[in-house]
């Protein structure tokens, strides 16, 4: 499809969105007023969000472009692999309520903001801290990239200058975010979620009306894209598995979860948060019935524009416009809590490391100095990079993520673990997951691994953390365990 | 807010959590559920069964959560 000229009414329709939101996002410094130069107040909103704030901001962080946009992709290419998001999205779920009210505890009692603030102060080990800080800050990159990508994605839809409204997105961003923190995410994240509820729900009411009912829909795609072939299914488990784990060893997730009340408050967002899930196997339907409207993969932005244009090809121009706003706001909430994240491992775990003398208001100022840089280098590399680069350095992502999983989540239940076998997991996990990423060509996050006669393609992250964990458990065994130490008094209680 | 809980009762239902191998079971093998028919309104199985254990997935955790109790719900 080539994209036309700006459509003038979605033009004004966005433009009238994103006023909104800067207009919210710069409300949110004066809202629960509090001293900004407080590391817990700008990059945590003060630790003190009741469930209906935390499930927007959660909501904001673990449904991205990756789910607007990324995921319906799939299925409209390549069809039913992309559901592995619901699965996925089950185990996230289930691993939040089990490990992430424990981390919140620590991080209360103890004062973290970061994951690496956790590890350095349990393993007692700065290498440690330091392979978890560089992993996150790797990680988390290419996944503000992502972001960028869905905005940028959206604008061209629209017709729009792409550089110069990503430019002004951003410039937008960065201001409400310096000054607001992370209360400025948690109030658009209102405003997105009332705007991508009224679009889903729309979208799967009348775009089946208007394709003739669901029956026919469905009966115009191509039955193979129905179901799994099977050589994916191992593919669909690992992916499911992997991802699940993956999540919240995000640092942004856990900025969501850390700006919390209390951990109750999470655990019971781990019940209502699937009502968001249910929302992203809606959307991956739209992927779906984006084949029989007749959409076409974009030359420029493949099949990444199927909803963008499915909503642009269906409804009139104003609606799809709040569509696209939707979309593009829905992209600026995690960018910005991604980039908060980012900044604070920076600060915390590395400006902190070099210079011991900091002041905490000093630590608040590199953080949201670092917001900006990280911010604008996303938007610089999705400009001057290949797309497909955006894509998968992201799916490489998830790979590495992965492998801090001994670290913070067995680092959490098991205490005596040793820092070295950690980090010989961390290291072997690591290396292998990207020499399988290198010989998959760099373009997949999958490859095929055989036994015998059996092939099948896995989820490159699972053979790698297996390597992890066997070394780091038979490092364990030849160390031995650390020996029990005293726990810190206050969490005797609780953990 | 340092809790002042009781001292951990250690026995308050520990198996709850093992209920979260429902909903896992119900997803980890996909030759399960990897079938067009039946159909919901149109909808291919595959779909609207995952869309189930979402939901169903929801259900458990609240479910977990009640019968570990609130105020014990993180004890070892």
């Amino acid at each position: 499809m080539i994209l036309a000229a700006i459509e003038t009414t979605q033009a004004i329709v966005i433009a009238v969105s994103f006023a909104v939101i800067t207009v919210v996002g710069l409300y949110a410094g004066r809202w629960k007023k509090a001293d900004l130069r407080d590391l817990d107040e700008w990059a945590l909103g003060g630790r003190q969000f009741g469930g209906v704030l935390t499930w927007f901001l959660q909501g904001g962080s673990v449904y991205t472009t990756y789910s607007f946009v990324a995921v319906p992709a799939l299925v409209f290419g390549a069809g039913a692999i992309g559901f592995f998001a619901l699965p996925y999205l089950i185990i996230t779920y289930l691993v939040a309520f089990l490990v992430v009210p424990r981390l919140w505890q620590h991080a209360h009692d103890r004062g973290y903001v970061t994951p690496a603030d956790f590890v350095r102060d349990r393993f007692q080990s700065r290498a440690l801290a330091a392979a978890v800080t560089v992993t996150g800050i790797v990680a988390t990159m290419p996944y503000i990239a992502l972001q960028v990508y869905g905005i940028e994605i959206c604008m061209a839809e629209i017709g729009l200058p792409v550089q110069a409204s990503l430019w002004t997105a951003f410039a937008l961003l960065a201001v409400i975010t310096y000054l607001a923190g992370l209360r400025s995410a948690t109030l658009i994240a209102v405003v997105k979620d009332v705007l991508i509820w009224v679009t889903v729900i729309v979208s799967v009411i009348y775009i089946p009306i208007h394709l003739g009912g669901y029956a026919h829909a469905f009966s115009q795609i191509p039955p193979s894209k129905l179901v799994l072939p099977g050589h994916l299914q191992a593919d669909y488990v690992t992916l499911a598995i992997g991802s699940g784990l993956a999540l919240f060893l995000y640092p942004h997730t856990l900025t969501g979860a850390l700006a919390s009340r209390d951990r109750y408050v999470v655990q019971r967002n781990s019940i209502f948060l699937p009502v968001y899930t249910v929302m992203l196997g809606l959307l991956a339907i739209l992927g779906y019935l984006a084949i029989p409207a007749g959409v076409h993969p974009d030359p420029h932005y493949g099949n990444n524009i199927a909803v963008p244009a499915l909503l642009d090809k269906v409804f009139p121009p104003w609606f799809a416009g709040v569509g696209l706003a939707s979309i593009a706001i829905g992209a600026l909430v995690p960018a910005a809590m991604m980039a908060i994240a980012a900044a604070n491992l920076f600060a915390r775990n590395v400006w902190r490391e070099l210079r011991p003398q900091t002041t905490p208001h000093e630590q608040t100022r590199v953080s949201k100095l670092a917001s900006l840089v990280v911010k604008f280098g996303a938007v610089g590399f999705v400009l001057a990079a290949p797309t497909t680069y955006v894509v998968n350095f992201q799916l490489a992502a998830g790979v590495w993520i992965l492998q801090t999983l001994p670290a913070v989540f067995l680092g959490v239940v098991w205490r005596r673990l040793p820092a070295r076998a950690v980090l010989a997991g961390w290291a072997v996990g690591t290396a292998y997951g990207t020499y399988l990423l290198v010989r998959a060509g760099f373009d997949s996050s999958s490859t095929s691994f055989g036994i015998g006669s059996h092939h099948a393609e896995l989820f490159i992250g699972i053979p790698a953390l297996a390597a992890n964990l066997l070394v780091a458990g038979a490092a364990t065994l030849l160390l031995g365990s650390r020996g029990k130490e005293p726990e810190p008094v206050q969490s005797l209680a609780t953990s | 807010m340092g809790r002042v809980d009781a001292p951990p009762r250690r026995q308050r239902r520990r198996w709850a959590p093992w209920l979260f191998l429902l909903p896992v079971a119900a997803v980890i093998y996909p030759p399960l559920y990897n079938r067009v028919n039946p159909s919901l309104a149109g909808i291919p199985f595959f779909v609207w069964y995952q869309l189930c254990a979402v939901v169903f997935g929801g259900l458990v955790t609240g479910v977990v959560y009640v019968l570990r109790g609130t105020e014990r719900a993180l004890a070892e």
